[in-house]
């Protein structure tokens, strides 16, 4: 919607651009990327058709909306009550208001949205919704997606986003949340590649007191993925929960950026990020935690566990905890293995082949992510295209 | 119970074992038949815990000699999967946990596994409920922890009656039990020697692998042998046992020193 708010945004992004040009080794958010694949994601032209991607029925109750940067999702669509779209004002109000105050406003894979997003979906959430789904496709070339979810106070909502991308297509996609006192979003992202596209994502929440956020992410085949979840607890007292579950094989580089910032008092953050990383994969996590003197009290867990496949495979994985504040609780922590052989000899010992017990050990890994995801993710079978083709 | 006559199930000859090139089991000989039970006692780093991984076959144990007949096969020639398939069940001292594989799950395949060994018709979801909950009854155990994860948040006592409940399920031929009353309480204890008991018959033999006489008050072994520096220095009935408990193993280290090995 709304081309006369987004055109100063495209220029913005263009002129941002130029004035950046690609990200270096120098910048330590880009140390280890594989700025090659970056550069041909960034050469690539903007995709001209809509996708025809397959996709499994959606269940009742669930209201689909398909964004592929070119038309319209709310067309020919009746939004439930509760759910209403901003209009050109509010829209110019509220766009970039939280990737300001998440500090990744001019950063470039922002930068590149603004530049090529030519659509908005911007919407605003009253009361208890049913649960949503957005399906981001892309063809050939590059898509680029941007959304604006305004959840008002005690506003609730299941929130599932699929990003699929087919044979060297890319996908650009930024969200912004904003989620009023007591306000509740069950957010799931299913991101799934062919193996050859690449995903650039970037998911800025805004939380006021006494609302909870909880983001379960799925990414699976992308040759070049970087997932960036960047939540600020403006007031503190809010509650976080960041579950992260990257499977990268082949020569494929999956990343995990995310960073969390309590702004306020007695806020509160459990996340697990696992990777398995197979093949010559490299699976990357930086998990930024900032807790500056105003954030008293503050209760936060982080947990990497990576898990190695193959002897090929490399895995970084690097906690970024900023502590001020005195009275705080901040445990993190982070394990590198390979499947561990006593649980292998124990599944073994009781009959079970090496290969199924191989298999029952890396269902069981990627499930402790995968059934946190919303209820309406099952029509995707989240599971079984995450292990398919796993080489191990 | 002891009948000269029975099934020869486990004929353990001169079995020498190392674990990171550190020899462990230096020359054991063992022969179980069926309906037998037998208690393997001695301290710690005597070679208990090794003799039961090397006969289920943990990959970090390397056998050097000896040689291990099963039911008339060559154990080592089997893997591990082949040789629990075929009967041979090792109750762990310290029983693993699977986070994210559940726990009915997991039993059913293992199950599974046995049965079509067995050449038993596999279980399907359903029938294999019913069949565990029958199963249940032998470690008083609560439905409950069939849904969660393999052994995940168990305390010690409930990982015990998981084993047995594999047991159970598994129906061994040779059940080798390391351990199996370490952490328990009393009544947990109880629990599991009576589920132990309860599934011994005249055509399977139990391995009891203990420190304690405690056990041995709840389960009635048939032969009692004390193993010392990777060997079976003694074996006797049940008073050798009882005499472990009075004297302790003070005298062990006489005998290895008399032997020119301590």
């Amino acid at each position: 919607m709304a081309s006369s708010v987004l055109e100063p945004v495209q220029q913005r992004g263009r002129e941002a651009l130029q004035r950046l040009g690609l990200p270096t080794r120098r910048q330590e958010a880009w140390r280890l990327t594989d700025l090659k694949r970056l550069a041909a994601l960034a050469d690539l032209p903007l995709s001209a058709s809509p996708a025809k991607a397959e996709q499994p029925a959606v269940a009742t109750g669930v209201l689909r909306l398909r964004l592929d940067g070119l038309g319209d999702p709310l067309e020919g669509v009746t939004l439930p009550e509760g759910i209403s779209a901003l209009t050109e004002s509010e829209l110019r109000q509220a766009l970039g208001h939280t990737l300001d105050r998440c500090g990744c406003a001019d950063v470039w894979p922002v930068e590149l949205n603004h530049a090529c997003s030519r659509r908005v979906l911007a919407l605003r959430v009253r009361g208890s919704v049913p649960p949503l789904e957005l399906l981001q496709t892309g063809s050939a070339g590059l898509t680029a997606t941007r959304v604006l979810l305004l959840m008002e106070e005690k506003a609730q909502l299941d929130l599932l986003q699929v990003v699929t991308a087919q044979a060297d297509a890319a996908h650009s996609h930024v969200l912004e949340v904003h989620l009023g006192q007591e306000a509740c979003l069950n957010h799931g992202l299913l991101a799934l590649g062919d193996g050859s596209a690449s995903l650039l994502a970037h998911l800025a929440v805004e939380q006021e007191p006494r609302s909870r956020y909880a983001l379960t992410s799925v990414m699976r085949g992308w040759s070049l993925g970087r997932l960036e979840p960047r939540v600020v607890q403006v007031d503190g007292q809010a509650t976080t929960t960041l579950q992260g579950l990257a499977v990268s094989d082949a020569d494929q580089q999956l990343a995990t950026h995310s960073s969390v910032r309590f702004d306020g008092p007695e806020g509160e953050l459990d996340q697990l990020q696992k990777c398995l990383a197979a093949g010559r994969s490299h699976s990357i996590f930086n998990g930024g935690i900032s807790v500056p003197r105003a954030a008293q009290r503050t209760n936060a867990a982080q947990l990497s566990r990576n898990l190695l496949l193959s002897d090929r495979a490399r895995v970084d994985t690097k906690p970024e905890l900023e502590i001020v504040a005195d009275d705080v609780r901040c445990a993190h922590g982070a394990t590198v293995s390979q499947l561990q052989e006593d649980e292998l000899f124990y599944l073994r010992s009781r009959g079970i082949a090496a290969g199924e017990a191989t298999a029952l050990l890396l269902r069981g890994a990627c499930l402790e992510v995968i059934r946190q995801l919303p209820d309406q993710a099952g029509i995707w079978s989240p599971l079984e295209r995450v292990l398919e083709g796993l080489a191990t | 119970m002891i009948r000269p006559d029975a099934e020869l199930l486990l004929d353990i000859t001169d079995l020498h074992a190392s674990v990171e090139d550190q020899p462990i089991l230096k020359g054991v000989n063992l022969q179980v038949r069926a309906g037998e039970i037998h208690a393997v006692m001695g301290r710690n780093g005597s070679g208990k815990s090794t003799l039961s991984k090397v006969l289920a076959g943990h990959p970090a144990y390397r056998v050097t000699a000896g040689a291990v007949r099963y039911c008339g096969n060559d154990l080592f020639e089997l893997e591990p999967e082949q040789r629990a398939r075929l009967g041979v069940f090792l109750g762990f001292q310290y029983p693993v946990e699977i986070p994210g594989v559940s726990n009915l799950e997991f039993l059913r395949v293992a199950t599974n596994a046995r049965r079509l060994q067995r050449e038993q018709e596999e279980l399907d979801t359903f029938d294999f409920e019913d069949h565990v909950r029958d199963r249940l009854k032998v470690v008083q155990m609560d439905p409950a922890f069939l849904e969660r994860s393999v052994n995940e948040g168990f305390s010690g006592g409930e990982k015990k009656r998981n084993e047995i409940l594999q047991m159970a399920l598994l129906e061994p031929v040779v059940a080798i039990l390391d351990e199996t009353d370490s952490g328990l309480d009393i009544d947990a204890l109880r629990i599991v020697a009576a589920g132990v008991n309860q599934l011994a018959t005249p055509e399977n033999a139990t391995l009891l692998i203990t420190h304690y006489q405690r056990l041995l008050d709840e389960i009635t072994p048939d032969y009692v042998h004390v193993m010392a520096a990777g060997r079976i220095l003694r074996t006797g009935g049940r008073d050798l046992a009882l005499e472990l408990e009075k004297t302790g193993y003070d005298w062990v280290d006489k005998e290895l020193a008399a032997q020119g090995v301590a």
